[in-house]
């Protein structure tokens, strides 16, 4: 299972903190695809995805126990 | 484990704490930014802002920042500390403290972090006015804060 972070405007829209998804394992860019699917996001375009608190390419591989964050964009500072 | 040297707090800044953080006797210079609550932008008018933060991953991140200024600007010191909840006009939301043997290099490492912070940090402002809130997305005006390719895994 892996839990799937959600922030500012994202954690809004969605109306929770987190989603789980439980198919392990894939790549981010599938894992994306999934949850345009359960999370009724549809537009990606401008959200970065972190594995494990660490920036990842769609090509990356999230696997069992990991945790994912999307990331929208940033404003801090 | 991340240096205390990089900090998200809920409660006022010390900005005094965070420059003591860099004291070094090989430094000869402290640069500090002290990034505030503004009230205008444009013609909007700001009646709080919240900040939010992808705490553990946020940590991570400053010591990024410091890994690059290392490697620019050798010999360096930094501390950060970013404050997160709800803040009012004039309020510290971020204060730097970079320390450097020799003046030119503090200036410029001090705002290589602010900058970057505004690219690869996950904090998010929301700014609150009289009719409305929303999600700030773009700090950089021009360019969206997202890492660079470089950064990805």
């Amino acid at each position: 299972m892996i839990k799937i972070l959600l922030f500012a405007g994202l954690k809004e829209r969605v109306g929770k903190p987190f989603l789980t998804w439980e198919e392990t394992p894939m790549t981010v860019a599938e894992l994306k695809e999934e949850l345009k699917k359960i999370s009724g996001l549809e537009n990606f375009s401008g959200i970065m995805v972190a594995v494990n608190e660490t920036y990842a390419r769609d090509e990356v591989i999230v696997n069992d126990g990991d945790t994912v964050a999307l990331i929208p964009p940033v404003s801090g500072g | 484990m991340i240096s205390d040297r990089f900090n998200i707090v809920e409660e006022p800044i010390n900005v005094g704490e965070v420059i003591q953080k860099v004291v070094h006797p090989n430094a000869g210079a402290i640069t500090t930014f002290i990034g505030t609550v503004r009230e205008m932008t444009h013609e909007k008018r700001t009646v709080y802002l919240k900040y939010e933060a992808y705490i553990p991953m946020a940590v991570k991140q400053f010591a990024v920042i410091e890994e690059e200024i290392h490697s620019r600007w050798p010999g360096t010191l930094v501390a950060i500390t970013h404050r997160i909840g709800e803040l009012q006009i004039t309020d510290v939301a971020v204060a730097i403290a970079v320390s450097t043997p020799h003046r030119a290099a503090s200036f410029e490492a001090c705002r290589h972090a602010i900058e970057r912070i505004k690219e690869i940090v996950p904090i998010w402002k929301k700014e609150h006015w009289d009719n409305g809130e929303s999600w700030m997305g773009d700090q950089k005006e021009n360019v969206a804060g997202r890492p660079r390719k470089e950064m990805l895994e």
